[in-house]
């Protein structure tokens, strides 16, 4: 089935005229409308727009103008601003913001040719690891449990509709955005590739920020090399992002068929944390045999203040996310609620336009950033936030990348871990200490836990050495040859 | 250090965010949980530790001060919720 393919072999089919864009385009279209429903990954289809897109893109193919993502269509989550489509950030109070500009990862992708099916569910500004704080309904993880195959999963998040989309085989890939997680995450609860590139390596300029120092775009990809072929038009200089990297986009495709042999491979003994179910603890080491067999030196290595990262982040995430948020107060754009007066419309439009998690940290935001409490709170979790990129330049000086766990846990229940907002919080615990370093990350589906669920290892390299992250991570996804199906896909069983 | 019920609507003000009385203790309660597990930071020794503000190890860049974008009025008024001309038409902000 066209749907099946990746992305590498669609773009080699679609220039040997074995299938047209058009008819790539339309198997897609036609799965979302079978399973989306069901699955609530797309908040919105352009199947007119994206038939377009494709039919310029059988155009150029015939012209022999063929892009690196010409005719490839993917799925775009709804925190990427898309000019003249809606874009709604997960939340009821951009409801109706319609952005007049395009987002500068998407403008790469649309000047490399890709085919844009649609906008995709999301945590509401990102906030959240279940996609279950949308404001427009949860999403269906497509993976079952094998023993109760009624149970529905969430699909992680914040990225939670991107990954279920790709998984389901409802886009060849996607976008997504990685501010504790939300890539690495989705892209394990899914059994998907899923990179979080180095902080500065894709433009966050018409992305809606949530907390602008850790946020990061990048790709969802059912293969290493499709995570590779998308960074590589997705990133790039952009003058219009102050934090953008003036540095080279190396062949990134190229360190995929590269060998791991004679790279020293770190393992952080503090990710190895109580409590963790054991097939979890037996995947990384059967992922750190795999790369010791494929020539690699395997290194113990410490990253002494892993164990605060989550509580750094949950102290600066909210602070940067006061400051972003307080830019939706019914004024200019957005969703209005009226009142008495200013003030009150300023306080019931945002009661109203955020939903409970939004509004939780937002409140922890301006807490953590008050005034008597600034020094002891923000200014304390930034030092430690400097420790923990200390932690990282010291292992990076010993080895040339390292291997943990992407997260603590299979995908679990919608419902589930919603008693209180740190048992959620946990799930970032092995991926945020990549978004306070803003050092390289990416998770591979490595195997299955006794319920039949994906697992995914992560790989974390060196700022800006993308190259050894895929080098690495290609050698992993060879030696697992993880070639498991979620229930719910097209053409599947759903 | 504990939210008593004022502080929680004193940021909820801060924050402009409404708050109806019947949230008000479990907000309490809520924010308390995060900010008593965020006190796992007191154990870190950050004695002479520079904070770091991001994860850009870059200086920023400087460029021209120019104008390269522009000149699309509609475009830009394309979300307001009112217009007068080319201007957004607002409720009153400055008192």
């Amino acid at each position: 089935m066209l749907t099946d393919l990746t992305i590498e072999q669609a773009r080699a089919g679609l220039r040997a005229g074995d299938f047209t864009a058009v008819e790539l385009t339309m198997a897609h279209l036609h799965a979302i409308e079978v399973l989306n429903p069901r699955l609530n990954a797309y908040l919105d289809v352009r199947h007119d727009r994206a038939l377009d897109q494709a039919r310029a893109a059988d155009a150029a193919l015939a012209a022999g103008d063929a892009r690196a993502l010409t005719g490839i269509p993917l799925a775009i989550k709804d925190l990427f601003c898309t000019a003249g489509v809606r874009t709604t950030a997960g939340s009821k109070i951009l409801e109706p913001f319609v952005p007049p500009y395009e987002s500068t990862v998407t403008a790469n992708l649309l000047r490399d040719g890709a085919v844009f099916l649609g906008k995709t569910n999301m945590d509401e500004f990102a906030m959240g690891s279940s996609n279950m704080t949308s404001a427009y309904g949860p999403v269906e993880n497509p993976w079952k449990r094998r023993q109760d195959e009624s149970a529905v999963l969430v699909p992680g998040g914040s990225s939670g509709g991107s990954a279920a989309a790709v998984a389901a085989r409802l886009a060849l890939g996607a976008t997504g955005t990685d501010t504790g997680g939300s890539i690495r995450q989705p892209a394990s609860f899914c059994g998907l590739v899923g990179v979080k590139p180095t902080y500065g390596r894709c433009s966050r300029w018409g992305v809606v920020a949530f907390a602008s120092s850790l946020d990061h775009p990048g790709p969802f990809a059912r293969t290493v090399r499709d995570g590779a072929i998308l960074l590589g038009s997705m990133a790039g200089h952009d003058p219009k992002d102050s934090t953008s990297a003036d540095v080279p986009v190396p062949d990134w495709e190229a360190a995929c068929t590269r060998s791991v042999q004679g790279l020293r491979i770190g393992v952080p003994r503090e990710y190895r944390m109580d409590g963790m179910p054991s097939e979890i603890d037996a995947l990384w080491r059967q992922g750190l045999d795999w790369l010791r067999d494929a020539g690699a030196e395997i290194v113990e290595v410490s990253l002494p203040h892993t164990k605060y990262g989550l509580a750094a982040y949950y102290v600066v995430a909210p602070a940067e996310a006061s400051s972003n948020l307080a830019r939706y107060d019914g004024v200019r754009f957005g969703a209005r609620t009226d009142g008495a007066e200013l003030r009150d419309l300023y306080e019931r439009t945002r009661a109203n336009g955020f939903g409970s998690e939004v509004r939780r940290r937002i409140m922890i935001g301006t807490y953590v950033l008050s005034a008597g409490y600034y020094d002891a709170y923000y200014l304390r979790a930034q030092k430690v936030r400097a420790l923990i990129l200390q932690d990282f330049t010291e292992a990076f000086g010993r080895v040339d990348a390292l291997l943990t766990p992407t997260a603590p846990s299979a995908a679990f229940g919608q419902g589930e871990k919603m008693d209180d907002p740190i048992t959620m919080y946990l799930n970032d615990v092995f991926t945020v200490p990549a978004n306070l370093a803003g050092v390289p990350g990416i998770s591979v589906p490595a195997g299955l836990d006794p319920n039949g669920l994906p697992l995914g290892l992560q790989v974390l390299a060196k700022p800006f050495d993308e190259a050894t992250m895929f080098t690495v991570a290609a050698a992993l996804e060879r030696a697992a040859g993880f070639d498991a199906l979620p229930t719910l896909r097209a053409g599947g069983e759903g | 250090m504990s939210l008593d019920p004022a502080t929680v609507r004193r940021i909820a003000s801060l924050a402009r965010i409404r708050v109806e009385e019947a949230e008000v203790a479990t907000l309490q309660n809520e924010l308390n949980g995060i900010l008593a597990w965020i006190e796992q930071l007191n154990e870190v020794n950050v004695d002479g530790v520079t904070p770091l503000t991001g994860g850009a190890q870059m200086a920023l860049k400087l460029r021209e001060d120019v104008v390269t974008d522009g000149g699309y009025p509609d475009q830009v008024l394309g979300n307001a919720p009112d217009r007068i001309g080319d201007f957004y038409a607002v409720p009153k902000v400055v008192e």
